[in-house]
C-alpha cells in the first residue's frame, strides 16, 4: 500500500488520496485544436519520476503536487500548490 | 511440421525426440522492410498477417524479454464483443471471428471455449440501461440476451441469490460467442505461424532509440546494434509512451496497473464467464480449476507490474459478495499488467506523428480479446500506409477533432 505525505495532514494510507492528473496550464481560447487537445489528452507518462496533482480526497480534501517514481512507487517530495518547483 | 492426430502418434513411437523447434530464434539482419517493436500477442499478429496477407517482405519482432511475457501472459483471457458503439463492435467483432478459426488458421490448440460471458444487473437501472446497451448491440449485429433474474440463476445457481445479498441480483445479458482462449498458446501460435512464414523472431532485444531522418523513421537502435527498417511499427502497451518519448512525440496514454489473481484449482463450479459492474469483477474459471479473477485498475500511473492490497482487498471482497461459496478458496497467485489506457477507453491504431511508423496501442484493460484485430489492422497500415476500413475511426486524429468513441460508460463494464 502507499502511503503518501499530504503536505497539510502529513503521511497518510492510499485509500484517503485520488490521483488527479499530470499537472499542466490551461492555455488561452484563441490557440488552436491542436494545442487545445494536447492539454487536454497528451500526457508525459513518464516512466521514472513523475510529477502529479493528487487530492487528499478522503482527508482536509486539498491539492497537492507529488514527485514519485512510477516505477518503485518511492514518494520523491510533496510540494503545496504554489511552493517552489 | 504440422501439428495432427498423425503427428502426436509418430512422435509418441518416437518416443518424443523428432519435435523441431516452434519458432526460429535468428540474430538480427541489419536491414528489415517491417519492424515490430513488442513481441506479445499484438506484435506477433501484426506479424503474421503481414506475412500472410502482405507477401514478400522481410519482417522482424523485436521483444525486449520473452515472448507473451508482459500482458499477453497476464490478462484473464476473456474474449467478447459486446460493445455499445458501431465501430467498437466492427473492431472487437472482427477479432472474435478471426479468433473462431484461429486454432484452424494457426495449425495450433489456442483452447477457445466460447462459454458465454454473463453480465450482471444488480438494480431495475441497471436493468433499464442493459436494456439499451442490448439494443445497440443487437444493432450492430453482435449475439447478446438479455436475462431475467430466474434465468441467470438457471444458468448460475452459485450466484448470491440470498435475500439480503448487499447487490441484489435482476438479471444479466450473456454473448454467448464469448468465453476464454489460452493467452500463452494465443502468442506461441502466432509466433510459430509468423516464423514459419520466414518472420525472424528477436526475443532479448530491447529498443533504445529511433534514427529519424527527415521527420521519417529509417531504423531502430537496440541492445543488439542497430537495425535499419522501411516502417516500423510499435505494439508496446504499457510501454508506448515511452517508445513515443524515444520518437519525440506524445500519446494520450496514461500507464496503469491492472490486477488479477487466481485461486488454488477445484473441481468444476462455473462454466461461463460472469462479469458485474458494481463490483467492477470478472470470474471465470480455467481448464486446470482455478478461478481467475480481476476487477478495477489501481488507479495512478504506474510502471510497476504488481498492483497494491487495497485494490485487491475490493477485488477478492467483490467476488465473495458475488459468490459467497469461494470464501475458502485459497489465493494462488496475484499480479498485475501495464495497461494503456485512453481517455474514451478505445485504442489507437494509425499513422503515427513520425512518417513509416505505425501505432497499435491504447487497448487499456481490453487488449487481448482483440489480439488478432489489432495484429490485421497494424499489418494492413504497415503494407499499405493506409487504414482499413475498420480501424480508420481509432486513428490518433480523433483526440485533436474530437471524435471519440467513448467506451468507458457504453462498454458497460467497470475497465
Amino acid at each position: 500500500m502507499l502511503r503518501l505525505p499530504c503536505p497539510y495532514c502529513g503521511e497518510r494510507d492510499e485509500p484517503e488520496f485520488r490521483f488527479a492528473g499530470e499537472p499542466a496550464v490551461r492555455p488561452g481560447s484563441d490557440v488552436g485544436d491542436a494545442v487545445w487537445a494536447a492539454y487536454l489528452y497528451m500526457r508525459s507518462n513518464e516512466k521514472g519520476p513523475h510529477r502529479e496533482v493528487w487530492s487528499h480526497a478522503g482527508g482536509c480534501g486539498q491539492f497537492f503536487l507529488l514527485e514519485r517514481d512510477t516505477v518503485s512507487h518511492a514518494v520523491l517530495r510533496a510540494l503545496r500548490p504554489g511552493e517552489a518547483s | 511440421m504440422r501439428y495432427s492426430a498423425l503427428s502426436l502418434v509418430r512422435q509418441g513411437l518416437a518416443g518424443q525426440t523428432g519435435w523441431p523447434q516452434a519458432w526460429r530464434s535468428p540474430s538480427p539482419r541489419s536491414v528489415y522492410d517491417a519492424v515490430i517493436v513488442g513481441g506479445g500477442g499484438h506484435g506477433l499478429a501484426t506479424a503474421y498477417y503481414l506475412a500472410k496477407n502482405h507477401p514478400r517482405r522481410r519482417i522482424a519482432v523485436l521483444e525486449k524479454g520473452w515472448l507473451g511475457g508482459g500482458n499477453t501472459g497476464r490478462n484473464t483471457t476473456i474474449v467478447r464483443s459486446n460493445y455499445f458503439f458501431p465501430e467498437s463492435a466492427a473492431i472487437y467483432d472482427f477479432a472474435l471471428r478471426l479468433y473462431e478459426g484461429l486454432s484452424q488458421d494457426l495449425d495450433y490448440n489456442i483452447m477457445l471455449s466460447q462459454r458465454g460471458i454473463l453480465m450482471m444487473g444488480h438494480s431495475e437501472h441497471d436493468m433499464e440501461l442493459m436494456t439499451r446497451s442490448v439494443n445497440a448491440m443487437l444493432l450492430n449485429g453482435i449475439d447478446v440476451e438479455l436475462l431475467d433474474a430466474a434465468q441467470v440463476r438457471a444458468e448460475v445457481p452459485l450466484l448470491n441469490f440470498e435475500p439480503g445479498a448487499r447487490y441484489e441480483i435482476h438479471g444479466g445479458f450473456t454473448q454467448r460467442r464469448g468465453g476464454i482462449a489460452r493467452h500463452d498458446a494465443v502468442a506461441w501460435g502466432y509466433a510459430r505461424a509468423a516464423s514459419a512464414l520466414g518472420v525472424d523472431i528477436i526475443q532479448g532485444c530491447e529498443v533504445t532509440g529511433f534514427d529519424i531522418v527527415d521527420g521519417r523513421v529509417a531504423g531502430v537502435r537496440t541492445g543488439l546494434g542497430r537495425i535499419a527498417a522501411g516502417s516500423v511499427g510499435l505494439c508496446a502497451a504499457g510501454h508506448s509512451g515511452v517508445l513515443a518519448g524515444m520518437a519525440g512525440f506524445t500519446l494520450p496514454i496514461q500507464s496503469y496497473a491492472l490486477q488479477a489473481m487466481v485461486s488454488e484449482p477445484v473441481k468444476p463450479v462455473l462454466d461461463t464467464v460472469v462479469m458485474s459492474a458494481a463490483t467492477g469483477m470478472y470470474v471465470s474459471q480455467s481448464d486446470k480449476g482455478e478461478l481467475v479473477f480481476g476487477a478495477g485498475l489501481d488507479l495512478y500511473p504506474s510502471y510497476a507490474q504488481r498492483g497494491n492490497l487495497p485494490v485487491e482487498r475490493d477485488v477478492i471482497a467483490g467476488m465473495l459478495e458475488m459468490f459467497p461459496a469461494f470464501r475458502r478458496l485459497k489465493l494462488l497467485r496475484a499480479w498485475a499488467g501495464l495497461v494503456d489506457v485512453c481517455w474514451d477507453y478505445s485504442p489507437i491504431i494509425g499513422p503515427a506523428p513520425v512518417g513509416g511508423m505505425y501505432l497499435n496501442c491504447g487497448w487499456g484493460t481490453g487488449g487481448f480479446k482483440a489480439i488478432p484485430a489489432g495484429g490485421w489492422m497494424l499489418a494492413h497500415l504497415l503494407a499499405t500506409g493506409r487504414h482499413h476500413p475498420i480501424s480508420a475511426p481509432f486513428d490518433l486524429g480523433r483526440f485533436t477533432s474530437g471524435r471519440l468513441i467513448d467506451e468507458a460508460a457504453g462498454a458497460g463494464i467497470a475497465h
